[in-house]
C-alpha cells in the first residue's frame, strides 16, 4: 500500500470528525454505481461494475463435476479473486496475495451462506455428477472498497448466468444443444462496507479513506431474507459495540437502494 | 494466390479486417491504459511507470527497462483457463515486449521500469497482436517517449487461400497463422511469428497482407489517441 502524507491522513480524520467527507459524500453515502451484465460472450453468465472509479469484471463458467460426498446432491460454487498488476500500482504478478484471497473468500462466504444461489437445483443426478460454477473476480481498477464492487458484479453476473439443460442417461450427462436454463438465483445480496476513521464510520470507502482508516467492517445482507449472512472486520483499530450496531443499521437502511441497482 | 475472391466463414474479404474498436485512456489509476476490440476479443492494456526497478537484477543502469505481462482471464475462453501463467502466456508476455520495446526511448530512464500488462477479458483468435496494438496505445498514453506506435496484426492461410486477421474458427480450422507487429512509420517488423504450412510465395503474400493490415490498424489507433486528448 502506498505512504500517505501526514497532512492528508490529518485533513480527511478532521474532517471526518467535523462530520464531512474530502468528496462530499453523505456518511452512508455511495459513489455512482454503474453495472453493465453480459460483457462477456463466452461467459454463461458475466458482469462489469464500476462504483465511483473502482472497477470489476466477473465471469462465471460452469463444468461439470462430482459432487463432494457429505453434500451428494448439492452444486458447487468456487469464487476466486485476481488483484491485476493493472488494477493498481501496487498489486504483483505472482500467487494470489493475502489481500486477493480475503477479497474472494468473503464475497464468496456472502453467496454461500445467503444460500442465494439453489445448489440442490444445480443437482445433475445425486452422488454422481452435478454443476460446478467457477465464479472469478477480475479486479481492473482499484480506487477503494472491492468488497462491495465484487459483490455487485458477483450478483448481477450470477443473475444473468445460464446454464445448458443436463440430462443423465446412461451413466453420462447429454447437455442440450439449445435448451438453457437460467441459474436458480432466489435472493440477492447487498454486501456493506464501512470503515472507522476518527469517530467516524463511512459508507463505501473511497482509496484516500481506505488508506488511512483505522479499522473496516463488511456486512452481507439478504434482501428476500432480510437476514445478516456474512461480516468480516479488517484493520488493526478495534471497533466497538455500538460502532459496530450502527455499522449494521445503516447496512440495513441503505440495502435498498443498493440492491435496485441490480434491478 | 488469391484471385479467387471467395468469401470467408464470417462473410469477409479476404483482406479485410474484423470490426476494430480502440478507447484510449480507461482507466483512472494506470499511467497509461487502452481498451481494444476486434470481433469477438475484449482486451485491456495498462503501463505504469517509468518507476524504479525494485527487481534488482531487471535493472539497468544505463537505460530503462520494460516488462510486460500477456494474462487470460479464466472466463475469456470456453473451457475455463486456469488462473495464473502457462508456458503460452510466458513466450507472449516475452515477444510482446520485444516486440514494443524497439520504439520505446527509455535510454533516458535509467535504472527504471515500465510495467506493461495486457489482460485478455475475452479472446477470439489473434490475441497477441491485438494486445501489442493495445499495449502501444497504453503506452502513448502514459506518456512514454517513443519513436513509433506499434501495431500488430496476424495473416494466415485457410482454405488454401491467404487471408488477413484470422477469426478463431480460422485460427482453428486454418493451415497457417503469422502474426506480426511493425513499426508503421518506418516498416520496421518487430514481432514475427509463424505456424501451419506455407510455400515462400503464400509466406511473402501472407506477410505483405498482414502488414497492411497492421497499417490500417495504426490508423485506428492514432484517432483513438486523438480522440482522448481532444476531449480533455
Amino acid at each position: 500500500m502506498d505512504i500517505v502524507p501526514e497532512i492528508t491522513r490529518r485533513s480527511i480524520t478532521r474532517l471526518i470528525n467535523d462530520g464531512k467527507r474530502s468528496d462530499g459524500r453523505a456518511f452512508d453515502e455511495r459513489r455512482d454505481i454503474f453495472i453493465e451484465p453480459n460483457v462477456i460472450e463466452k461467459a454463461e453468465g458475466s458482469a462489469r461494475v464500476k462504483l465511483g472509479d473502482t472497477q470489476v469484471i466477473v465471469g462465471v463458467k460452469p463444468t461439470i463435476g462430482e459432487p463432494f460426498c457429505d453434500t451428494p446432491n448439492l452444486g458447487v460454487l468456487m469464487t476466486n479473486c485476481e488483484l491485476l498488476p493493472m488494477a493498481a500500482p501496487g498489486f504483483e504478478p505472482g500467487p494470489p496475495s493475502p489481500e486477493s484471497i480475503e477479497l474472494a473468500r468473503v464475497v464468496d462466504r456472502g453467496i454461500r451462506e445467503s444460500e442465494l444461489v439453489d445448489l440442490e437445483k444445480l443437482c445433475i443426478e445425486e452422488g454422481k455428477k452435478v454443476w460446478m460454477l467457477f465464479i472469478d473476480l477480475h479486479v481492473i481498477d482499484y480506487d477503494g472498497n472491492l468488497f462491495d464492487a465484487s459483490n455487485l458484479a458477483v450478483m448481477a453476473a450470477l443473475m444473468n448466468t445460464k446454464l445448458p439443460v443436463a440430462e443423465y442417461v446412461d451413466d453420462e450427462v447429454v447437455l442440450s444443444e439449445n435448451e438453457t436454463m437460467d441459474l436458480p438465483v432466489r435472493d440477492k445480496l447487498a454486501l456493506s462496507t464501512f470503515v472507522k476513521i476518527g469517530n467516524g464510520l463511512v459508507l463505501d470507502p473511497s482509496l484516500e479513506e481506505e488508506e488511512i482508516l483505522d479499522a473496516r467492517i463488511t456486512i452481507g445482507v439478504t434482501d428476500e431474507g432480510n437476514h445478516i449472512c456474512s461480516m468480516q472486520k479488517g484493520g488493526e483499530a478495534p471497533l466497538t459495540r455500538d460502532e459496530i450496531l450502527d455499522a449494521v443499521h445503516m447496512a440495513f437502511t441503505t440495502k435498498d437502494d443498493l440492491l435496485s441497482y441490480l434491478d | 494466390m488469391s484471385n479467387d475472391k471467395e468469401l470467408r466463414a464470417d462473410g469477409r474479404a479476404y483482406d479485410e479486417l474484423r470490426p476494430i474498436k480502440i478507447e484510449a485512456g480507461v482507466l483512472k489509476r494506470a499511467d497509461g491504459s487502452a481498451y481494444l476490440e476486434v470481433g469477438g476479443n475484449k482486451i485491456l492494456a495498462s503501463v505504469y511507470g517509468p518507476r524504479e526497478s525494485y527487481i534488482r537484477r531487471l535493472l539497468k543502469p544505463n537505460t530503462g527497462v520494460i516488462r510486460v505481462r500477456y494474462n487470460m482471464a479464466p472466463f475469456s475462453v470456453d473451457d475455463r483457463k486456469r488462473p495464473g501463467p502457462d508456458r503460452r502466456s510466458t513466450e507472449i508476455s516475452k515477444i510482446a515486449a520485444d516486440a514494443l520495446r524497439p520504439a520505446l526511448m527509455l535510454e533516458s530512464f535509467p535504472r527504471s521500469m515500465v510495467d506493461v500488462s495486457i489482460e485478455i477479458i475475452e479472446a477470439e483468435g489473434g490475441t497477441r497482436c491485438a494486445g501489442i496494438t493495445a499495449a502501444a496505445v497504453a503506452l502513448a498514453d502514459a506518456g512514454i517517449p517513443m519513436k513509433d506506435i506499434v501495431v500488430g496484426c496476424a495473416a494466415g492461410k485457410v482454405n488454401d487461400q491467404i487471408v488477413v486477421d484470422l477469426s478463431e474458427k480460422e485460427d482453428k480450422e486454418g493451415q497457417a497463422d503469422v502474426p506480426i507487429a511493425i513499426m508503421p512509420r518506418t516498416g520496421e517488423i518487430t514481432l514475427l511469428q509463424a505456424d501451419g504450412n506455407l510455400t515462400e510465395e503464400e509466406f511473402e503474400e501472407a506477410l505483405d497482407l498482414a502488414i497492411e493490415g497492421c497499417k490500417k490498424i495504426s490508423e485506428l489507433q492514432h484517432e483513438a489517441l486523438k480522440a482522448r486528448y481532444s476531449s480533455e
